[in-house]
């Protein structure tokens, strides 16, 4: 099936005091129509200037390279190249967000309803006063908060973190857009909260037939929500592949590194990753995480590796996935090592 | 043997509201903490979890006397730690030592790290030159994985991670018996936590250091801590070996809590 986003090669470069840097380098992603893809990373890893390349949100003088093709009509359009005029169908309408801190993006001084209200009106500002009600209970009977003619009435901050947050996914879901980008919109959430507010994306998911893109740094609610998972470090996709094949056998030694440092409720040993993520003013030649690498070796320093098919659908960006499909005795080597 | 930390039925109420939106009904309290009791053993990680206004942090803040709780005790180091005062009180205090969370807030900007770290020894040890603190200072930084360069930088200088390993160079300079981390490592990412985890771990050893370590989550304590207490509402609703409130918990609120969390798919053990 052709895919609802297919991004080609996308650079975006900023001008830092620095110097130029690249927070997104050379990524390639596609996002099936009602498929969620986990999009994991540490902080500086590139994930969040990605989403907001999708948003058209960029900060001003980012220079984009490539191609984001956008198929939510029979029109398809590249997203990279968008006017800003023309943005204004996509963002939002289109393409939503829900973000990390549902407080900071809700105004403090109006009611809730009448902020879900104006998120359908930026869209179809026709629509008849009758109309807009009953869409807006439903905005909010979808994602699930109780009482919704008394919350309506209601202000953010009488609001918990976790009904917040129902509010923001029933403002973005409002104009029934076809993707939905969600930035880490649970690491602010008690535990107990956060498994509330998976369970009704999932499920939103899969009545609405929407496309999820999850950005978050935790490994646990990837491998709950996620079909697919891409990994990024430094700017560049290093792994991308079905879910719980990338948790389960991880092909390059960073998705290794998070999952040996990830707490589980299984004491274990946690193994750290050395050193920390670099700045992307000094980024080494070649593979950007070799220096922090225990398999690194002088290959490494050469050239930033090829993203590499590890097995079928499963890709990962480092030497040590043997090139062609022979050699299947090298990587399990590595596995054993 | 007699606990390190015995804290026996301590309460706290708050005055509800108070903002300029706050309706002033008279007399109506907020119970933080309601009879809550614990002892902790010399040597040991006692965890407390719980989420958010739990209490967890209000119990923190009254173990170091930064609040005063309306009622109970706490027993530290042989000592009725609420009713002293002054040079006595002091005195303890050095011997518990805290570590925050958010290592950003936690450091002043317009400081070296060389005084920030010494900073505790101009509070409770006088006397020392300056030359003798910095060379105080730059013997606990090694310890933490910092080396001697780090004394005459600022703190925007340093990533998350040694910033926190900063905020713990401070605790250790005292050599306290106590350490209380709030969270030390909810506000990292995840492979520079492992090593604050481990480091932690690593310097327990090497001081003898006892914690208490509070947390929101599970996974974290599930990696260090021999005593577990969960908290909601201000009360403890389960305690115990880790082992046994991981394995085998008693409470509902606790099996809750722990089919909460998303657990990462693992294929056999990496």
């Amino acid at each position: 099936m052709e895919s609802l986003l297919e991004i080609r090669a996308l650079t975006v470069e900023l001008a830092t005091a620095g110097g130029r840097v690249k927070p997104v380098n050379d990524v390639s992603l596609r996002l099936a129509r009602g498929e969620s893809l986990g999009l994991v990373g540490e902080s500086g890893s590139g994930k969040t200037m990605l989403s907001l390349s999708l948003m058209g949100l960029l900060p001003p003088g980012a220079r984009v390279g490539g191609a984001i093709d956008w198929r939510a009509t029979q029109l398809e359009t590249n997203l990279a190249d968008l006017p800003d005029e023309e943005w204004r169908k996509v963002r939002g309408r289109e393409i939503a967000m829900i973000f990390q801190e549902p407080m900071t993006s809700l105004n403090p001084v109006m009611r809730i309803g009448a902020q879900i209200a104006e998120a359908i009106l930026a869209h179809e500002p026709q629509m008849g006063k009758d109309v807009l009600r009953q869409r807006l209970i439903t905005a909010m009977r979808q994602a699930a908060m109780p009482e919704p003619e008394t919350r309506k009435q209601q202000f953010p901050h009488q609001l918990s973190g976790g009904l917040r947050q129902r509010a923001m996914i029933a403002m973005a879901l409002a104009p029934q857009p076809k993707l939905l980008i969600a930035d880490e919109p649970t690491t602010a959430l008690d535990v107990t909260v956060q498994k509330h507010i998976l369970d009704l994306l999932d499920h939103l998911r899969r009545e609405l037939v929407l496309a999820v893109l999850f950005v978050t740094h935790d490994l646990g609610v990837v491998g709950k929500v996620a079909d697919r998972v891409a990994v990024m470090y430094a700017g560049r996709i290093v792994e991308e592949g079905p879910a719980r094949n990338v948790l389960e056998t991880p092909k390059h030694p960073y998705t290794q590194g998070l999952l040996a440092a990830s707490p589980t409720l299984e004491r274990r040993e946690l193994t750290p990753i050395p050193g920390s993520v670099p700045q992307l003013t000094e980024l080494p030649s070649g593979c950007s995480f070799a220096p922090r690498c225990r398999y690194r070796r002088d290959e490494c320093d050469r050239a930033v590796p090829e993203l590499r098919s590890a097995a079928k659908d499963h890709r990962a960006r480092c030497v040590l996935v043997p090139e062609a499909k022979e050699g299947k005795e090298t990587m399990d080597r590595q596995a054993e090592s | 043997m007699t606990p390190l930390l015995e804290v026996r039925n301590i309460s706290k109420t708050y005055l509800r509201g108070g903002g300029v939106f706050a309706d002033r009904a008279e007399g109506e309290r907020f119970t933080a903490l309601d009879g809550v009791s614990f002892e902790v053993a010399a040597g040991e990680t006692f965890a407390i979890v719980g989420e958010s206004g739990c209490g967890k942090t209000t119990l923190a803040r009254i173990l170091l006397r930064l609040i005063e709780p309306d009622s109970g005790n706490i027993l530290f180091d042989g000592q009725d730690l609420l009713h002293l005062a002054g040079g006595p009180l002091r005195a303890q205090r050095r011997k518990m030592q805290m570590i925050f969370q958010d290592p950003f807030a936690s450091l002043n900007p317009r400081m070296k790290v060389g005084e920030i770290v010494a900073e505790p020894l101009v509070i409770h040890e006088h006397g020392h030159s300056s030359a003798e603190r910095l060379r105080r200072a730059a013997e606990i930084l090694q310890h933490v994985g910092l080396d001697t360069s780090a004394l005459k930088r600022y703190p925007h200088e340093f990533s998350g991670g040694q910033r926190q390993r900063i905020g713990i160079a401070r605790a250790l300079i005292l050599r306290p018996k106590l350490i209380i981390a709030d969270e030390p490592v909810s506000a990292l990412d995840v492979s520079v936590g492992a090593q604050v985890l481990r480091l932690l771990q690593e310097l327990q050893q090497e001081f003898g250091l006892t914690f208490v370590f509070i947390s929101h989550s599970l996974p974290v304590v599930a990696q260090l801590a021999n005593q577990i207490a969960v908290m909601r509402a201000g009360k403890i609703v389960e305690a115990g070996a880790a082992e046994r409130i991981l394995r085998q918990p008693a409470a509902s609120y606790t099996k809750e809590l722990l089919a909460a969390v998303p657990e990462i798919p693992r294929a056999s053990q990496v």
